[in-house]
């Protein structure tokens, strides 16, 4: 395994416009881990995700991936705004994966479940109609989404079963790094605690890092190794996620975990 | 036995003698002539230069009277005749502000420099039909009970928008730097996106009613813009060369155009101070209808320009300007005519196919090999 | 029979230099769809004018043109072009696919190989195969230009898992050269394994898109398809019920009301040669 980190963000600064929504964010993320971006809503943290995905330019500062280079995996940090737009999507379509807080924004609503998972796969390159249907299959199960589903089409699935969709249909070429925004909320509850269950399992099996957005501590708790909490802009506390939240020293993220209700 | 059918030649010239016959109609009655067309007809002339991209009232009157009074058809006539004319030269930009107003109108203000002159125009008349207009041959007697002299063309009046400018209150739309020539419509192919000539250009030679229908839209919700009618003037412009021999400019006549400034919902950032925004049309001869909608599309396809959310679809310049043409929708809506059945027997084929397959399943006989391969 | 009142063919010559250039820059990348100024024609848009456009830029005064429509010379839109040109060319014109330097076709390709040498000009209603996945031209064109066809096999594995088959029978889209998705025109799919390596120069003019392209002679042009669910061509049970031919493409005529078929051949120059070499060897039908 890689001793260097997979992505390094310098000093990113985002903006709309003359407003600043993102004030200066760096932090590295290394192979395997999962990093959860915790703040209430109009923190910047959806932006700095986006910033961080080659979604939003920003402003100022730096993200650097490290692009895979040959099998052994290891490459050198690559500013992501400095390659071409062929690259950037070549890099998102394989080696990265997004999944939106709306299923439907990540997912082609009018084509069956099982092109959506095999598309990537398609992308690129794989031509036996056989062999991308059971890789498909494969995932809906790994996913818990029955393989009979393989021909709907995802607006006949409920709210979870759209997400998992998502899941599996960024995870079948299993990509080192992948962003979520939101991944559960607007999810009943039960369904959430059955989402995260799999998602946590998924990303320790398949040793993703991934970077979660979310304005609930619980799934940061459940997901991520690490965090970072945001509020207007800035970064105002991060750390191992056990220790921030058992043990807040800024005020805002005190008044965050003093908030959360217990279970 | 069967024979193959032949005889496509004969059939077409039949077909031209059949034409013929349809544009001449009864006989007895006198001919059309092109001089009666470009006088009395002479707002379809209007938008038949206009959309034909050609300003030359006799040639337009020559086409609608080919065309037998299908507008579009003659469209199509002028625009494929201007095709091959070679081009001789490039006039100065027309100068609107100097036109010889025969009519000009502003909503925005009650009273202007240079007055509201109603000019002639349909919008007041009562749309009763006049039978008086049936007799025809002499010239009827003018009614001299109410006489109201008509007023001479009036002299050249300050545009609104430059009234309105002089507070800064409209947009700028500086001219871009450097200065650059106009995209020519005629001699490359439009590609998105579009610069702003483009659009005019395209907006100019768009089908009318196509146009009026997405102007409408804007006004129903499709991505409002809360417009007014700046200004819209009616009238002569002089028609400007300067000859490379020469050095100097000189005239070449007067063209008649219809201008429409329409101006619209301000807008602005706690930074920027708020301005009213604009949307232009212009057309040959008298026709507003044209130049206002063109106005209004023109404006809702500055969405993404002034930051604002594409909604709708005349918002979105490769909806709205991929089908303005009416050469090529009505040439592609039309072309369906043409013999297909190559292609609709294949359809034919698969269908059958799927059908006989479908069956032999409800049958529970073997499945079909190919729906076998991913059971 | 030439019209000397027009230029020749039509077309001013500044514009058959645009057009030639636009050929030149198809036919070094090709399956890539050059924009070019199409001009408005006597024909409407919609009705052949991108293929007119083509013809009337390369053709000169020794050429010998043959205009086909759905495979036949006599068809009224056919016969409508080829005066065109007749009006303002004066050229020789044949209905005899090997006598032919320049055959400008609507929606099939001759059955009768063709040879180097000989230019085959399609006329192209919609030259994006993708428009109907994707209707935006500055998404499609980022697509083509990152050889990103995702969509275009996805669209073909939803066929397969819906239908069991490919539902698309004409304008079956193929990739040229290795490089480019390219649509060939609404012919039937039957005639696409004929694109590949064909030793003609085949161009393609959508006038009304205002786009050309073209695969040069002998160029690689694979019609899309799965491994397991490879491409396969229509067939029919019955021969030309006219010359007896059973390797043609045949088009269906309703003989009588009570639904008598007959199948004959498409393309009309090969069914009258067929027929005379079976006459001439004294082969019954």
């Amino acid at each position: 395994m890689s001793q260097a980190p997979l992505l390094r963000v310098r000093d990113l600064r985002c903006a709309y416009g003359a407003r600043e929504v993102v004030r200066g964010i760096s932090f590295d993320l290394w192979p395997g881990e999962v990093l959860a971006v915790v703040g209430e809503s109009g923190s910047g943290k959806s932006t700095l995700l986006n910033a961080v995905a080659a979604r939003h330019a920003p402003t100022a500062g730096t993200v650097e991936f490290a692009v895979r280079q040959g099998s052994d995996g290891a490459g050198d940090l690559a500013d992501i705004y400095a390659m071409t737009e062929a690259q950037r999507r070549l890099l998102a379509r394989t080696d990265w994966g997004f999944v939106h807080q709306n299923a439907a924004d990540g997912l082609r609503m009018n084509v069956s479940a099982g092109a959506n998972v095999s598309e990537r796969l398609m992308a690129l390159g794989q031509r036996h109609y056989g062999r991308l249907r059971a890789q498909a299959s494969d995932w809906l199960e790994r996913v818990e989404i029955d393989p009979t589903r393989i021909d709907d089409r995802p607006d006949t699935f409920s709210g979870g079963m759209r997400q998992r969709l998502q899941i599996a249909r960024n995870l079948i070429t299993a990509p080192r790094l992948v962003f979520m925004d939101e991944p559960t909320s607007g999810l009943d509850v039960s369904v959430q605690a059955r989402l995260l269950d799999m998602l946590r399992m998924l990303t320790r099996q398949m040793q993703l890092a991934a970077i979660v957005v979310t304005h609930d501590l619980a799934v940061a708790r459940l997901l991520a190794q690490r965090m970072v909490v945001m509020q207007g802009g800035y970064a105002v506390e991060s750390g191992l996620t056990d220790q921030v939240l058992d043990d807040p020293q800024h005020p805002y993220t005190q008044l965050l975990v003093s908030s959360v209700l217990p279970p | 036995m069967y024979v193959a059918v032949k005889g496509g030649e004969a059939a077409i010239l039949n077909s031209y003698r059949l034409l013929a016959q349809q544009r001449r109609g009864d006989p007895a009655v006198g001919e059309l002539s092109i001089d009666h067309i470009a006088q009395q007809l002479r707002l379809a002339v209007d938008r038949v230069m206009t959309e034909g991209s050609v300003y030359d009232p006799q040639l337009a009157a020559l086409a609608i009277k080919q065309s037998a009074g299908d507008l579009v058809e003659a469209i199509f006539l002028l625009r494929a005749y201007r095709a091959t004319l070679p081009r001789l030269a490039y006039t100065e930009a027309i100068d609107t502000g100097r036109m010889v107003l025969s009519r000009r109108v502003s909503a925005t203000f009650k009273d202007l420099p240079g007055g509201q002159l109603l000019g002639p125009t349909y919008d007041y008349t009562q749309r009763l039909l006049d039978f008086s207009l049936l007799a025809t041959g002499t010239e009827p007697a003018a009614d001299t009970s109410t006489h109201v002299s008509a007023p001479a063309p009036s002299e050249v009046a300050p545009r609104v928008i430059d009234l309105l400018n002089h507070e800064g209150l409209v947009e700028d739309q500086a001219v871009p730097a450097g200065d650059p020539e106009p995209f020519d419509l005629t001699r490359q192919p439009l590609r998105f996106p579009a610069d702003r000539s483009a659009r005019l250009q395209n907006l100019a030679r768009a089908d009318e009613g196509f146009l009026l229908a997405m102007a409408y839209s804007t006004q129903r919700g499709y991505a409002e813009s809360h417009p007014f009618v700046g200004e819209i003037r009616f009238g002569t412009v002089d028609l400007c060369l300067v000859p490379e021999e020469l050095g100097f400019e000189i005239s070449l006549g007067d063209i008649a155009v219809t201008e429409c400034q329409m101006v619209n919902q301000f807008k602005g950032s706690h930074t920027e101070p708020p301005q009213f925004t604009r949307g232009y049309g212009l057309a040959f001869g008298h026709s507003e209808r044209k130049a206002m909608a063109m106005s209004l599309v023109d404006r809702a396809l500055r969405a993404q320009e002034l930051g604002e959310e594409v909604t709708a679809p005349a918002q979105m310049p490769e909806f709205v300007m991929s089908h303005s043409d009416s050469l090529e929708s009505s040439g592609f809506v039309q072309h369906l005519k043409l013999p297909h059945y190559v292609d609709f027997q294949s359809e034919l084929e698969l269908v059958r196919k799927m059908r006989k397959a479908i069956a032999r399943q409800d049958k529970g006989a073997e499945p079909d090999t190919e729906r076998d391969a991913h059971a | 029979m030439r019209d000397p009142h027009i230029h020749f063919a039509y077309l001013d010559e500044r514009t058959k230099r645009m057009i030639r250039r636009a050929i030149l820059k198809a036919v070094a990348i090709p399956g890539y769809q050059v924009p070019f100024g199409s001009r408005e024609m006597p024909l409407p848009y919609g009705w052949g004018t991108g293929g007119i456009q083509v013809t009337a830029s390369i053709i000169g005064s020794d050429d010998v043109l043959k205009v086909i429509d759905q495979g036949s010379d006599d068809t009224v839109n056919a016969v409508n072009i080829r005066r065109f040109f007749q009006r303002t060319t004066g050229v020789e014109v044949t209905t005899d696919t090997t006598a032919a330097s320049i055959i400008q076709t609507r929606h099939r390709i001759p059955e009768t190989p063709l040879a180097e040498g000989q230019i085959l000009v399609y006329q192209v209603p919609v030259p994006e195969p993708m428009q109907h996945l994707e209707p935006l031209e500055v998404e499609t064109r980022k697509l083509h230009a990152l050889q990103e066809y995702g969509l275009m096999h996805v669209n073909l594995y939803e066929d397969l898992a819906h239908f069991g088959q490919i539902a698309t029978t004409y304008d079956y889209p193929v990739l040229v050269n290795g490089r480019y998705i390219m649509a060939p025109s609404p012919i039937p799919k039957f005639d696409n394994p004929k694109m590949h390596m064909n030793p003609a120069l085949q161009l393609f003019g959508a006038g009304r898109e205002k786009r050309i392209y073209a695969v040069p002679p002998y160029t690689s042009v694979e019609s899309l398809g799965f491994e397991d669910h490879p491409f396969s061509v229509q067939r029919w049970e019955q021969p030309c019920g006219i010359c007896g031919a059973r390797d043609s493409f045949l088009d269906e005529v309703i003989t009588d009301d009570q639904g008598g078929r007959l199948f004959v051949c498409s393309d009309s120059d090969y069914c009258a040669k067929t027929q005379s070499a079976a006459a001439s060897s004294g082969t019954t039908l």
